[in-house]
């Protein structure tokens, strides 16, 4: 058991500050996000500022809350890579999305 | 006959940086993930399974979206609430959002005293994780009840797209299960801290191994994905 304690005592200590500092900047940017809501944004306005408040919120708590940030570059790689892929998975579904509804508009009318 | 081998692969021997070291730590009969012990790499493979489950849902929910030719209820509209007479869109999901952030923030918390140690500290500030989770918990069961009321189901509402209700109650549900297990794992891990099993080193009930405080920074990972994927459901879901 000694390796595993050498690595949590070697690992992962971060001022308390961070924490605090990560933690505000979530209920800032959480704020934001509602906001887009709240004034009622519409189009790629609305739609890009959700996009950039989302995944800035998502980096902040993989990076420092998960420490990802400080992992060693082999897993970092190894978790991070792999959910990109599902990028792929959306485009493919968009366009079949959009294939389906072309069809239902073309044989069952604009409203079925 | 020499004597057998000690495993090296414990050991981190010094490597390349990088890009390099990625090349390193992968290439040849080894262990990949040098430094990272084997609970905290299978909490991570086990997070990006989940990812992909939670990809799908989310895929399956824009495929819905995208393809019907019935307008999609306003979720804006769908989720306000009357407070005080006043009308305020999409409030109860805003303040849910802010709970479970602030458990993360607990939860980042107790893995910083963990690490120090600090039993009573970590204790209490995985509690109070808890606890705000238990009340996401209990906001999304008020939420629940409120839509049913109104006459959401699976099959149909009575704002428009008939797909509304079910993804809604799929995902959220999903979610929510996810939360509920995290309340549970945390209590049983804060039981273990404030007991002091991991000063002590007592024997787990299960496993008969030695815990360490490394278990507070394995929960912490499923708390912040749990929170992590909140993100992604308030940003598609709700706010679309």
């Amino acid at each position: 058991m000694a390796p595993v304690e050498a690595h949590a005592a070697q690992q992962q200590h971060h001022p308390i500050k961070l924490y605090l500092l990560v933690w505000g900047l979530l209920f800032v940017l959480s704020a934001f996000s509602y906001m887009v809501d709240y004034l009622g944004l519409e189009g790629y306005l609305r739609w890009s500022l959700i996009l950039i408040f989302m995944m800035l919120k998502a980096g902040l708590i993989v990076a420092v809350f998960m420490h990802m940030a400080w992992e060693r570059l082999a897993l970092t790689y190894a978790i991070l890579l792999p959910p990109l892929l599902v990028l792929v998975f959306v485009a493919l579904m968009v366009s079949e999305s959009s294939y389906v509804l072309l069809t239902r508009l073309l044989f069952f009318g604009a409203a079925p | 006959m020499s004597a057998p081998l000690k495993p090296s692969s414990m050991e981190t021997l010094p490597r390349p940086s990088g890009l390099a070291g990625l090349a390193a730590d992968w290439a040849s009969d080894q262990r990949a993930f040098k430094n990272v012990s084997w609970g905290k790499a299978m909490m991570w493979i086990f997070l990006l399974s989940d990812t992909f489950i939670f990809g799908c849902f989310l895929i399956a929910y824009m495929s819905a979206r995208m393809s019907t030719t019935v307008p999609w209820p306003n979720p804006s509209e769908v989720f306000a609430l009357e407070i005080g007479g006043v009308h305020v869109p999409l409030i109860l999901i805003a303040i849910m959002t802010f709970v479970l952030i602030s458990s993360s923030g607990t939860m980042a918390m107790a893995v910083n005293y963990g690490y120090r140690r600090d039993r009573r500290k970590t204790a209490a500030l995985m509690l109070i994780t808890a606890l705000f989770g238990a009340t996401f918990v209990g906001m999304q069961a008020f939420e629940w009840s409120k839509l049913i009321a109104e006459g959401v189901r699976p099959w149909g509402n009575p704002w428009g797209a008939a797909q509304f209700g079910s993804t809604f109650f799929m995902i959220t549900g999903f979610h929510g299960t996810h939360v509920t297990i995290g309340v549970i794992f945390l209590l049983i891990i804060a039981r273990k801290v404030w007991r002091g099993d991991f000063d002590t080193e007592r024997r787990g009930f299960f496993t008969s191994r030695k815990g360490h405080y490394e278990i507070v920074e394995i929960t912490g990972l499923y708390w912040h994905f749990v929170d992590l994927v909140w993100v992604f459901i308030f940003a598609f879901f709700y706010l679309w």
